[in-house]
């Protein structure tokens, strides 16, 4: 009894944040518009959680309102369970490291980074030894008394994660923190982040509109559109199982084929049938193919696509391969470069084309 | 042979300000205004009785001044007031710069745009009129005939010059940076302590300087105001002048200019784009 009540509360708690239904609408009357649609979403516990979407579809919104910064017009936020709706941001056991990074330029580095735990009446030993331990983790122990305007943009980086870091927060909400820098710096800061995030076990929220640093960092990503949540799932279940068009092409490159499914077969419009694992949809659908998944075969291979070679695109590892197929549509196939660095292959070639089995999936409009 | 039209022919960049005339016209203007003070300031050194005639160096009218017990009092009056007034107006005006720039556009903002501006916009010896007449019914009324009038008359004309330099500092101010406090635990009252108010600090200081500076050097609101004795430094270098014209006035002049300048520079160096 009591071990099955401990396990239902185990099971409760494991989502650190629980958005219901939130909706949240700018302005009154005509000029009313819905940032947020409907957006329910669980973040669990300790998670590297990823919100990624084009601009404008609503990411920072949702931030702010996990934040306290924003009420929403409808729905219920919780943090551990509690309802935090209505909670001022200053209550909230939440901090944020802003896309500006928002440090106080009147306050040195050290200071910065005690400012919250200084704001929440901590005694000054444990003030002074967390910011150490802080300045420790970002390797910033050096700079501890300089100002913050006198960092580089890589450093003032490290300095708002310390500062948001250093009150211990249950979640961390991190607004595309990397957008500042340069490609390099940034690189280097994906895998920083990651590290603090397994070292202190802190759940954060991330948010970018850059599928590649989603895909390599997150250990779940929800993607968005327009205002609502259109996915979510690990990474590799958002590339290899998108649910619907968006996804499939916000994430990384495809191709997208009309076709028709009946009775457990996928006929092309091309006049091609392929093969679906776990095809339960009927009628009109439309079939999506990573262009990695896409062979050239010989033409007159039994069960192949026909296709005419468009033109080829040398990237060094590997070659993109324009095809038009014979109902007209055009796709593209990303074909290892052969040591020669030539495919062997002209425009205007017919070949053969054919999907690795299981790579083909049918995707909602 | 090359283009002669290409050939480098000054080294000078291309700037509106490298305008023929520009130079001559600004150096006009420096004279214009630069030579009656320097002139001022030299005779305040002068031995004669003569404020046009030069009669040798000497510290006489500095003495003379330094030992006029009107003088003193004036200038005793003057800083009263006028630390009192910028101190009151600084206050209203950065309540005021916070209401104004801390919320989205509302109705009825150029209107309070205007009222808070109103003394640099109505004429000063309208409103020293107006004050005469509204402040002498509150005597007869009260009985009171302090210094208070002069203060709050000073602190009302002051809080335009206190606003502006403020509200400069305000809307240059990073809104995230209050978001950021209130995210970090801190209360609305802690995060104007702690972030607000000392980002702000220069613009208020600068707005209490230039305030300090506008209040001691005012005459025509003081004069309609002030009862009986109650002269600041310049309303008694006006009424002395209507006597006679000694190189004491210059001195008085000089060191108030000197005041004016230490002041006045300060506020240059609080309100420099590229601060701390
Ligand atoms: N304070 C506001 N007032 C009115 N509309 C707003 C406000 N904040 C956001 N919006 C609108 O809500 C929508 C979502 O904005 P949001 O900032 O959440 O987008 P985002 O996904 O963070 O985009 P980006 O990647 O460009 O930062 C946008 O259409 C935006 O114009
Ligand atoms: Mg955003």
């Amino acid at each position: 009894m009591n071990e099955k009540a401990a396990n239902e509360k185990a099971v409760i708690q494991k989502n650190a944040i629980e958005a219901r239904n939130i909706v949240k609408t700018f302005g009154v009357g005509q000029a009313a518009a819905r940032a947020l649609d409907d957006v329910t979403v669980e973040i669990r516990q300790g998670e590297f959680f990823t919100l990624l979407g084009p601009s404008g579809c609503g990411k920072t919104t949702l931030l702010r309102l996990i934040a306290g910064f924003e009420m929403p017009t409808e729905g219920t936020i919780l943090l551990d369970g509690q309802d935090i709706t209505y909670l001022p941001p200053n209550k909230r056991p939440v901090n944020t490291v802003f896309q500006s990074y928002a440090l106080f330029p009147h306050l040195t580095v050290a200071q910065n980074v005690g400012f919250g735990l200084e704001m929440q009446g901590r005694p000054k030993a444990e003030v002074n030894d967390t910011v150490a331990r802080m300045l420790a983790l970002v390797k910033l122990e050096p700079l501890a008394h300089r100002k913050t305007n006198q960092l580089s943009g890589g450093q003032q980086q490290r300095v708002a994660l310390a500062r948001a870091l250093a009150p211990s927060p249950k979640v961390l909400l991190l607004d595309e923190p990397l957008s500042a820098l340069d490609l390099k710096l940034r690189k280097e800061m994906q895998i920083e982040l990651k590290r603090l995030q397994v070292e202190t076990g802190i759940t954060f929220v991330f948010v970018t509109h850059d599928q590649e640093e989603a895909l390599t960092m997150s250990d779940r990503v929800g993607v968005m559109s327009q205002g609502k949540l259109q996915q979510v799932g690990s990474p590799k279940d958002i590339y290899t199982k998108p649910v619907n068009r968006f996804v499939a092409s916000f994430i990384g490159e495809t191709n997208f084929i009309a076709a028709r499914a009946e009775a457990g077969k996928v006929h092309l419009a091309t006049g091609d049938t392929i093969d679906i694992a776990g095809l339960s949809a009927g009628g009109n659908v439309t079939v999506t193919i990573r262009p990695e998944q896409l062979r050239l075969v010989d033409k007159t291979e039994t069960g192949a696509m026909r296709a005419t070679v468009k033109s080829l695109v040398y990237f060094g590892t590997d070659t993109h391969c324009y095809l038009s197929l014979t109902d007209g549509s055009e796709v593209v196939a990303r074909l290892q470069s052969p040591a020669s660095g030539d495919a062997g292959l002209t425009p205007g070639q017919s070949v053969g084309l054919r999907a690795v089995p299981g790579a083909a999936q049918i995707v909602l409009d | 042979m090359a283009n002669p039209s290409l050939k480098p022919q000054r080294k000078r960049a291309f700037s509106v300000a490298n305008l023929p005339g520009f130079t001559t016209i600004a150096i006009v203007a420096f004279v214009a205004l630069y030579l009656p003070i320097i002139t001022l300031a030299a005779y305040s050194f002068n031995a004669s009785q003569s404020v046009a005639v030069w009669g040798g160096f000497s510290l006489d009218w500095y003495a003379k001044a330094w030992a006029n017990d009107q003088v003193k009092d004036a200038t005793v009056r003057s800083l009263i007031i006028a630390v009192s007034a910028s101190l009151i107006a600084t206050a209203v005006a950065t309540m005021a710069a916070l209401g104004t720039t801390r919320r989205r556009s509302f109705k009825g903002q150029t209107f309070i745009y205007v009222v808070i501006n109103q003394p640099l916009m109505v004429p000063e010896i309208v409103s020293a009129v107006a004050l005469l007449i509204f402040f002498s019914s509150i005597k007869v009324a009260t009985g009171y005939t302090g210094l208070g009038y002069l203060i709050i008359a000073h602190a009302a004309f002051c809080i335009p010059f206190a606003y502006l330099p403020i509200r400069a500092r305000l809307e240059g101010m990073d809104l995230s940076l209050e978001t950021a406090a209130a995210d970090l635990y801190a209360t609305p009252w802690q995060t104007f302590r702690k972030v607000t108010l000392p980002i702000l600090a220069p613009g208020v200081m600068a707005g209490a300087m230039l305030a300090f500076v506008i209040s001691l050097d005012d005459v025509v609101i003081t004069e309609f105001v002030k009862s009986g004795g109650q002269d600041t430094l310049p309303t008694y270098m006006l009424g002395q002048m209507r006597r006679q014209l000694t190189p004491e006035i210059n001195a008085i002049s000089s060191m108030l200019l000197a005041l004016t300048v230490v002041l006045l520079t300060l506020f240059f160096l609080l309100t420099r784009k590229n601060d701390q």
